[in-house]
């Protein structure tokens, strides 16, 4: 133990003492700082070594990932069976979509990216071209993934299911939903009463009732308006009301941002002259939304994970597919491999859509910094 | 008078073409596939293979009927339904039969204005208990625990079975049959109690399948049978008759592997060969089926016999009260001639 010792006087370029700073200093000061957090460190480290061999080990060393069923699994190891995935994975994404056709799928889903960059990147380069292909694509998806044009073999809807599904559901829902709940903001804002009447009635009356509620009527009581015979295609319906209830819920957060813009913003709009039209496009919006983003991807999230109570009234989406799995007696009771699966798909998806609003978030940033 | 013959000719001629515009059957040869509304996923009983085709007892009888009707098993279009959703799906005519193990009741029957064409599936609410527990009947279940879907008809004949014979039981509710399976595997509770196919099905989701028991009680009576719509009598017929194809199949010995040699020879039992085609059978163009309706039905699907094997005997089901009559047991169809 040879410790340095200074005169007293001014050295400015002496490094930190030892034991302070870097790695040895940071593990010092956190992990071992007194006897206790020690001891806590020490149990710490051995319980959370027990506990990630055992998710480890039951993930991926003594999985199986492909046998012939669950019976055969558990002869060949005893963790995960995933199995049930691997052999599954076709329909988990497609549903019953007909094998032959699945490429429809893959197109759709492929250029539904090309379709969305001009829309979510406004830096893009030949953004107008691209907005062009946007503006086209709901056309060309529907098309491709119904068929029954251009010789293209007409397929089901029942047929549809997986995760295929509840990208058409979500999709959609956002895509509609977004343009009518801010005209439903601006509607229960506007100062013509038979406009903020009904915006206010169809935004309390949807945010009133249950999803699962507007999904029984979308399934049963549908029928029973329309004429007997008109074939209105459940996902059609379905899409609809997810649309609504979502617009509802997306039209508060957007009169949230409205009604956060300062007065003298609309004051100042009034005094140039602006009609109604340019105060909403130039002064209101651009504000508004900014300040809602959080919300509306909030909403979105939302939206896209309810797609899955789409089980109740008898479509399959991931979840179906996999309790279908699991009613299958070769892989009846790995329920746990099935919906960890399932929950991996969400979680993508959705942190993904997280991910994006903060990055939006950061670049219109302008104001706050 | 001739206005008013006139009139009765128009109405009559309208209610005719209207008759034989909603003919089902008519609908059914026009698509060329029979929309067949079927269980989201039950073992056994309608589940998708790996391939993505609808299998099960329930799938089969859907194939069935259209092997009768449009002579090829696969033309199927199925749709998944519900508990909830399935009887406004048929009303609505999203499927021309629903075959999704549904109980016969007097007010689906009657109420909901719908046709039950017989019962494919007798089955009843039972307890499954582990061996562990040394019981051996549901009469000894004595203070014991019982996990029991809230909600349902079961939980009242649980209630109404444990009163008549004065037992005492401690009810765990839970919501599906998931936390049922998972609640009773950690022991929380320990019996079990749904219908007797679902038990079995439980059963066969667990590790040692064989450490557990159903009790031989069945304390409700649950007919599963396939449904149509009120209205069109022949297209009820065409349904309810290819049940009992399948059920006459086993009953004479016809199954998928010698349906085309008994159809070409001429058979001592004379029903076989009305039923095959060979003899006339009086009225069978009023079902506007062919001939070789039967054959059709058992050569792609196979009898009674051989669809239960194939997809509950896995389940380690037992024929019992599914059995024919003169095997001891409920099955007893009406002689075709």
């Amino acid at each position: 133990m040879s410790e340095k010792t200074y005169k007293p006087g001014n050295y400015p370029d002496l490094p930190p003492p030892p034991g302070t700073v870097g790695v040895y200093g940071w593990i010092r000061q956190n992990l071992f700082s007194s006897i206790s957090n020690s001891l806590l460190t020490i149990i710490s480290v051995v319980l959370l070594y027990y506990l990630i061999n055992g998710i480890i080990g039951w993930f991926f060393l003594d999985a199986v990932f492909d046998a012939e069923s669950k019976i055969a699994c558990r002869k060949i190891n005893d963790g995960a069976c995933w199995a049930v995935i691997t052999r599954r994975v076709g329909q988990f994404v497609y549903g019953f979509y007909p094998e032959a056709e699945r490429w429809r799928i893959d197109i759709t889903f492929l250029t539904m990216f090309i379709a969305f960059a001009p829309l979510l990147y406004p830096d893009i380069p030949k953004r107008k071209w691209l907005l062009y292909f946007s503006l086209f694509y709901p056309f060309f998806a529907f098309v491709l993934i119904m068929g029954g044009y251009f010789g293209l073999q007409k397929i089901e809807y029942s047929l549809f299911g997986g995760f295929m599904l509840t990208v058409i559901l979500g999709v959609c829902g956002i895509v509609c939903s977004l343009p009518l709940g801010i005209l439903l903001a601006l509607g229960r804002q506007s100062n013509l009463t038979v406009v903020r009447t009904l915006s206010v009635c169809f935004i309390e009356f949807m945010r009133g009732v249950p999803l699962i509620t507007l999904l029984f009527v979308a399934s049963s009581m549908l029928n029973y308006f329309l004429p007997p015979g008109t074939n209105f295609s459940i996902l059609v319906r379905v899409i609809i009301m997810f649309t609504f209830f979502s617009a509802a819920y997306i039209a508060e957060v957007i009169r949230g941002g409205i009604q956060a813009i300062p007065k003298g913003q609309y004051e100042a709009a009034d005094a140039l002259g602006m009609n109604y039209w340019q105060k909403t496009r130039f002064i209101t919006l651009p504000q508004a939304l900014k300040i809602s983003i959080p919300g509306i991807v909030n909403t979105f999230i939302g939206l896209y994970k309810d797609t899955t109570l789409v089980v109740v009234i008898g479509l399959l989406d991931p979840l179906g597919i996999g309790r279908a799995a699991l009613a299958d007696t070769k892989w009846n009771g790995l329920s746990t491999e099935t919906y960890l699966f399932v929950a991996l798909f969400f979680f993508v998806s959705c942190f993904a859509m997280s991910r994006y609003s903060l990055w939006l978030e950061n670049k219109l940033n302008t104001d706050k910094k | 008078m001739k206005t008013k013959m006139l009139l009765a000719g128009v109405t009559a001629g309208v209610m005719f073409a209207g008759s034989v515009l909603a003919s089902t059957l008519d609908d059914v040869r026009a698509r060329g596939k029979l929309n067949c509304i079927i269980n989201t996923g039950l073992a056994g009983f309608a589940a998708p293979d790996d391939k993505g085709n609808w299998t099960g007892f329930d799938v089969d009888f859907c194939r069935a009927v259209a092997a009768a009707t449009l002579g090829d098993a696969d033309k199927v279009n199925y749709t998944t339904a519900t508990g909830k959703t399935r009887f406004t799906k048929l009303a609505a005519g999203e499927g021309e039969v629903l075959s999704r193990n549904t109980t016969w009741t007097f007010s689906r029957d009657v109420d909901l204005s719908q046709t039950f064409i017989g019962v494919n599936y007798y089955d009843g609410q039972g307890f499954m208990v582990p061996k562990a527990l040394g019981v051996k009947s549901a009469k000894g279940l004595d203070g014991a625990s019982v996990c029991i879907q809230t909600g349902t008809t079961t939980e009242l004949n649980l209630a109404e079975f444990f009163a008549g014979n004065n037992i005492k039981y401690n009810p765990v509710p839970i919501e599906t049959n998931a936390e049922a399976q998972e609640l009773y595997k950690a022991g929380r509770c320990d019996v079990y109690t749904t219908d007797a196919s679902g038990l079995y099905a439980t059963m066969m989701s667990f590790d040692n399948p064989s450490d557990h028991m159903v009790l031989p009680e069945i304390v409700s009576k649950e007919p599963l049978g396939p449904v149509v719509r009120h209205g069109d009598d022949q297209w009820a017929d065409i349904v309810a008759w290819v049940l009992r194809a399948m059920m006459a199949g086993e009953e004479k010995g016809i199954t998928s592997k010698n349906v085309k040699e008994l159809a070409a020879k001429d058979n001592k039992d004379k029903e076989i060969n009305r039923l095959l085609g060979k003899d006339p059978l009086q009225g069978l163009s009023k079902l506007g089926l062919s001939p070789d309706w039967a054959v059709n039905v058992i050569s792609q699907v196979g009898n009674y016999q051989e669809s239960f094997e194939k997809h509950l005997f896995p389940l380690t089901i037992k024929r019992g009260m599914n059995a024919l009559y003169r095997d001891g047991g409920l099955h007893y169809i009406p002689p075709i001639k």
